[in-house]
């Protein structure tokens, strides 16, 4: 039951970050579908005593891998996906009781809080490109096309 | 048409193209792709280009001319990047000439593809409500919460087409989202302000920016990489600065 809620809210969520952020109108509810199984995944790691940098990192890499097989899907690009498929993950929480511990003088809580939010978030960007990297090795091996950050070193390379 | 003009309209069509693409928060290393498959497409091998998130450089080879454009503003515009790479596409497909790329994308630069600002404003607020669930929140602050982020992101918008210093519309919208929640808090309409805090803040935060900053820095463009870091800090001082200032009272 919990388990549910969390699912449809997060659904809810991640779309209300794809309004926001101006996705195109018939990618939306993809978009929160890509936000939902993200934190999904994070939600039921964290519930079985896995580490929240670890989690963060497993959640922005599933992120990626749905984020790049909707963007084939329908020849957008993948940052339309995972953009808002990442903020339910972002330590927003975190940052703000860093913010909160400096100001009231706690210094060294809010050093340790900062250093949460700084290895969460270095944790999801590591996932993101991770996931993209591993797919495109994968593709490579099916010779289906080519992302775009690997056609843009392949072009770099043509020119010298 | 002669050699010489036809030159001239790719490289205006491919700098328009990386321009609408870096204004609406693309990745540095996707502007660059495409405008170097764009030019591929047209049979101009020897393209060179140079982008950083404030302008971009380009040149069609060592005796044609070079243009360059400055990009003074950059918002989140998921809608107008789709666009601009469908025609990308179409170009490099060969399914429409040079022109007729250069008119659409004339056309796109001119459309506002943004949803009706209240409802994006309806979605700032159902956003900040549900953050709560996720985080174990008060089901009874989601009214607090809604409000909050509502008007938060209302005075980012209308004090951003005012003043156009984003700097300073972060730290008000901050501001008021602290002030609602303390408030709320105070008449009893709400019970953790932590949480009404960090959920009205959300709609605010640079989610987009962090992520391309870190994945140009992966693709080796250094200078955008550390440029768009420094944009997305500025942005979460700012909003900091503003709630410190309520929690600090």
């Amino acid at each position: 039951m919990e388990l549910i809620i969390q699912l449809i809210f997060s659904f809810i969520f991640t779309a209300c970050f794809g309004i926001i952020f101006n996705a195109p109108t018939k990618a939306i509810p993809y978009c929160g579908f890509v936000g939902a199984i993200g934190w999904i995944i994070y939600y039921m790691l964290i519930q079985i005593n896995v580490t929240e940098v670890q989690a963060s990192f497993i959640g922005a890499f599933v992120v990626a891998i749905v984020a790049q097989i909707f963007a084939r899907r329908f020849k957008m690009p993948m940052i339309i996906f995972n953009v808002s498929g990442i903020i339910p993950l972002v330590p927003g929480g975190i940052a703000y009781n860093t913010m909160r511990n400096i100001v009231e003088l706690d210094y060294t809580m809010g050093i340790q809080n900062g250093m949460r939010a700084f290895m969460i978030s270095g944790a999801i960007a590591m996932g993101l490109v991770f996931a993209e990297v591993i797919i495109q090795l994968m593709m490579k091996f099916f010779k289906t096309g080519l992302t775009s950050m690997q056609s843009f070193a392949r072009a770099k390379r043509r020119l010298k | 048409m002669n050699n010489e003009q036809q030159y001239e309209l790719a490289l205006d069509c491919l700098l328009l193209a990386g321009q609408l693409m870096m204004e609406s928060g693309a990745e540095t290393y996707r502007v660059e792709d495409t405008m170097l498959r764009m030019a591929r497409s047209q049979n101009i091998e020897d393209a060179q280009s140079y982008v950083t998130p404030t302008g971009i450089i380009l040149s069609l080879g060592k005796r044609q001319i070079t243009k360059i454009s400055s990009i003074p503003a950059r918002i989140t515009d998921l809608h107008k990047i789709a666009k601009v790479n469908s025609v990308s596409r179409k170009l490099s497909g060969q399914m429409i000439t040079l022109e007729e790329a250069y008119e659409e994308l004339k056309r796109i630069q001119k459309t506002n593809y943004f949803l009706p600002i209240h409802i994006q404003l309806l979605a700032a607020s159902v956003a900040s409500s549900c953050f709560l669930v996720l985080f174990n929140g008060y089901w009874s602050d989601m009214p607090a919460a809604f409000v909050a982020g509502g008007v938060g992101f209302a005075v980012v918008t209308i004090t951003q087409e005012m003043t156009r210093v984003k700097f300073f519309s972060e730290f008000l919208a901050a501001l008021v989202v602290g002030l609602i929640a303390s408030l709320a808090v105070h008449f009893g309409l709400g019970i953790e302000m932590d949480k009404i805090i960090v959920g009205a803040v959300m709609p605010l935060v640079p989610g987009l920016i962090i992520t391309n900053a870190v994945r140009d820095l992966m693709a080796g463009h250094f200078t955008a990489g550390i440029a768009k870091g420094a944009e997305a800090f500025l942005t979460a001082f700012a909003i900091g600065a503003g709630i410190a200032v309520i929690v600090a009272f």
